[in-house]
């Protein structure tokens, strides 16, 4: 179904912004670059956001969130800021490349902006990327995620300033994972749109770890786009957790491209957020390309987390497998949709998804809408979802082995939660979360766990 | 040990157990018998705390405590195991998880020191070779996707490692092979001490033969109808329950 839009002021607001801050924003750039913003801000003007109740955005209207007044800026402003005294990371265990993003830039203490390895690996600040390599950049930002028909993908690129690159070239392996932590920090309320860009070539490998957090008590409302271009016989996984404060908006905007008996794997681990829209387009371009699609939401409170897939079968042979889950406590709520879209000439596809969610009060609320668009006539696809309380049964078998019944509660949603942490593969990762979200549902985890300014509690 | 007297018990409104008395003395095996239906594991379950069953009258006394004041944990600390006729699938949690806080979740009641991995790897090594477990089935989620036989063993596997004083055992025969049948009454049998009872619930006569009972009990329609020794269980198993019934009703 399409989405129904018309131009409003907020629209307006934005068209206004990018015309009046066109030189810095385009500041130094290569041709392309600005002439696909020219391209984008067009696009978005004419998109303008989903409208209350469109089809893809029935429980959460996103709209009034950008109306507010937010500072958005095209260049990253000096903030005093030492971050081994203010931000201590939750995964000090895993041995990482760590790369920080401050309010949308790339954040440097040794004023490298890219890291350029001998087996011809590069990461680092996109926007010093598009710098020194704008043929390699050229070749493939905007060209996953969809400017043209995204609302949220077209303000991204008409307006974001830096992000993560990666390139791994073929036949290389990353030599350690690649750790990205999006920092929101600030004196004001503030908008921010980041874009990151991760290539892995032919026969390659890389790990992508992503956190985003909030380091200070302002409204954020976070834009990002993530492009995933994953080659022949490459592998990548990405493991994003979301870690932000209850006035936060977040919206992630996921496009992954996967060519023949290409890997991804993608799981998002939402512990703390005040409303949050994931949106992950998968699509399976090559023929025996496999996809892993994971999600865990613990939420709380007012809080909202909708996880939004699409998953593109356009070539035979390809599997996917999605596993959302979610917990939803107090007066929390949560959505989730997922298409499942094979295309006619997709024979041999296998796709299967499953939607389980708990709801610890009455006052929690859960959507959950799996769709099935099959054209091929060969295929193995299923989709399940179910939505329920704890298993009174099973409490009672734990409590008369002596567990407390909060005890037994902990332990049944930690295991309705493990079914998505034990698929992250990277064993240090997997415990960290694994503990993470068993202290998040002892309510030991605030979302200011790894701040040290603690300006909530 | 254990006392009831006078226990009325309702689930969703309706009376299942209609004033029952049944007193258990240390070092004893009571059997308890009855057709389908009869409030036998609603009797098991109200002794273990379960909400969903209502007391509406009655008293239970348990090592002189008020048992109904106890929360189901509670009970189980205090030494009352029910190995369930339909042991829960609890998928996700391990079972070696699960039997390590169980059992230091008891010592912790007692205040003693938890068990370290390599205590409990060897508790549960003994263990398993008294009940002759499966080693494959510890390495899995709690009873998930077990047969039903290997559910029953299970059961006996986790009242030997939580070495309880007062077990019920509902129906843990049924749904064994004559094989597992007799290690599970030889695993019951070793854990009897003369400060430790049972009260297995069962079908079968046949299970009497190896765990032999101190008493039957026949509970009909929510009542001890008959209470006996080893023989009542004999005549049972020769005449049915046809007698008793009219028996019963002249009585009611
Ligand atoms: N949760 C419940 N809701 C409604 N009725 C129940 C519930 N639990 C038990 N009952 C009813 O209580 C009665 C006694 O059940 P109970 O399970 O105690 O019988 P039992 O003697 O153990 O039978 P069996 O030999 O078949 O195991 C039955 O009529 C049963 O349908
Ligand atoms: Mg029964």
């Amino acid at each position: 179904m399409k989405t129904l839009t018309e131009k409003t002021d907020t629209v307006n607001k934005y068209v206004t912004l990018f015309h009046e801050h066109q030189e810095e924003i385009m500041d130094a750039e290569p041709a392309f670059l600005s002439e696909m913003r020219r391209e984008a801000i067009t696009n978005f003007e004419r998109l303008g956001f989903p409208k209350k109740k469109a089809e893809n955005y029935k429980y959460v209207h996103l709209e009034p969130f950008f109306n507010g007044s937010l500072e958005t800026r095209f260049a990253p402003r000096k903030l005093e800021f030492d971050i081994q005294e203010m931000f201590r990371c939750d995964i000090p265990t895993l041995d990482t490349h760590v790369l920080l993003v401050l309010n949308g830039f790339y954040y440097t203490t040794t004023g490298e902006q890219l890291v350029e390895q001998e087996n011809g690996v590069i990461f680092g600040s996109l926007n010093e990327a598009t710098a020194r390599h704008p043929e390699l950049v050229s070749q493939h930002l905007g060209k996953y995620a969809d400017y043209r028909n995204d609302p949220f993908v077209a303000l991204n690129t008409a307006c974001a300033q830096d992000g993560v690159f990666l390139y791994v070239p073929e036949k290389q392996t990353l030599d350690k994972p690649l750790q990205i932590i999006h920092l929101l920090l600030s004196d004001e309320n503030e908008m921010v749109q980041h874009r990151n860009l991760f290539i892995a070539e032919k026969h390659s490998k890389a790990e992508v770890i992503i956190c985003d957090h909030t380091l200070s008590n302002h409204l954020f409302l976070t834009n990002s786009v993530s492009e995933i271009a994953v080659a022949e016989n490459a592998s990548l996984d990405v493991v994003r957790m979301q870690n932000e404060h209850n006035q936060a908006v977040q919206i992630t905007n996921t496009w992954i491209e996967q060519h023949r008996d290409s890997t991804a794997r993608h799981s998002t681990i939402t512990l703390h957020g005040g409303k949050v829209r994931n949106n992950l387009q998968v699509k399976l371009k090559g023929e025996n390309a496999h996809c892993d699609a994971n999600g865990l939401f613990l939420i709380d409170k007012a809080q909202h987390v909708d996880n939004f897939t699409v998953i593109e079968h356009q070539q035979p042979h390809c599997t996917s497998n999605q596993h959302y889950k979610g917990v939803l406590d107090d007066a929390a709520t949560g959505a989730f949709s997922g298409k499942i879209h094979v295309f006619p000439d997709a024979q041999k596809t296998e796709a299967y998804q499953t939607n389980n969610n708990v709801l610890l009060t009455r006052d929690a609320k859960m959507h959950t809408k799996p769709q099935l668009e099959i054209y091929a006539d060969d295929v193995k696809c299923s989709h399940g979802a179910t939505v329920g309380q704890i298993d009174e049964n099973a409490l009672f078998y734990l409590q008369t082995r002596g567990i407390p019944r909060e005890e037994a509660r902990l332990m049944l949603m930690y295991a309705f939660a493990d079914e998505v942490i034990s698929g992250i593969r990277e064993e240090a990762l997997r415990d960290r979360i694994a503990n993470l979200v068993s202290r998040r549902l002892r309510g030991e985890l605030s979302r200011c766990d790894n701040c040290a300014i603690n300006c909530y509690d | 040990m254990l006392n009831i007297k006078g226990l009325r018990v309702s689930v969703e409104g309706k009376e299942i157990l209609k004033g029952i008395n049944l007193e258990v003395k240390p070092g004893e095996v009571h059997a308890i018998m009855g057709p389908n239906g009869s409030g036998k594991s609603t009797l098991a379950s109200a002794l273990a705390g379960n909400e969903s069953f209502e007391i509406t009258e009655g008293e239970v006394t348990y090592m002189g405590k008020d048992l109904l004041d106890l929360s189901p944990e509670n009970r189980a600390r205090e030494g009352i195991f029910l190995g369930f006729q339909y042991p829960v699938e609890i998928p996700g949690v391990s079972m070696v998880n699960f039997l390590r806080t169980a059992i230091n979740e008891h010592k912790k009641y007692k205040n003693e020191e938890p068990l370290s991995a390599g205590e409990f790897l060897k508790l549960m090594r003994e263990k398993k070779s008294l009940v002759e477990i499966d080693s494959d089935l510890t390495s899995r989620s709690v009873n998930e996707g077990f047969s039903g036989g290997e559910k029953k063993k299970n059961e006996i596997f986790q009242m030997a490692l939580l070495n309880p004083t007062l077990s019920i055992l509902d129906e843990t025969d049924s749904g064994l092979d004559i094989d597992a049948l007799r290690i599970v009454a030889n695993g019951v049998n070793k854990l009897r001490t003369k400060d430790n009872a049972t009260v297995v619930i069962t079908h079968y006569q046949r299970l009497l033969d190896y765990i032999i009972p101190d008493y039957v009990h026949v509970l009909y329609r929510g009542k001890i109808v008959k209470s006996g020794d080893k023989s009542l269980a004999l005549q049972l198993e020769e005449k049915g329950y046809d007698w008793l019934k009219q028996e019963a009703g002249i009585e009611v």
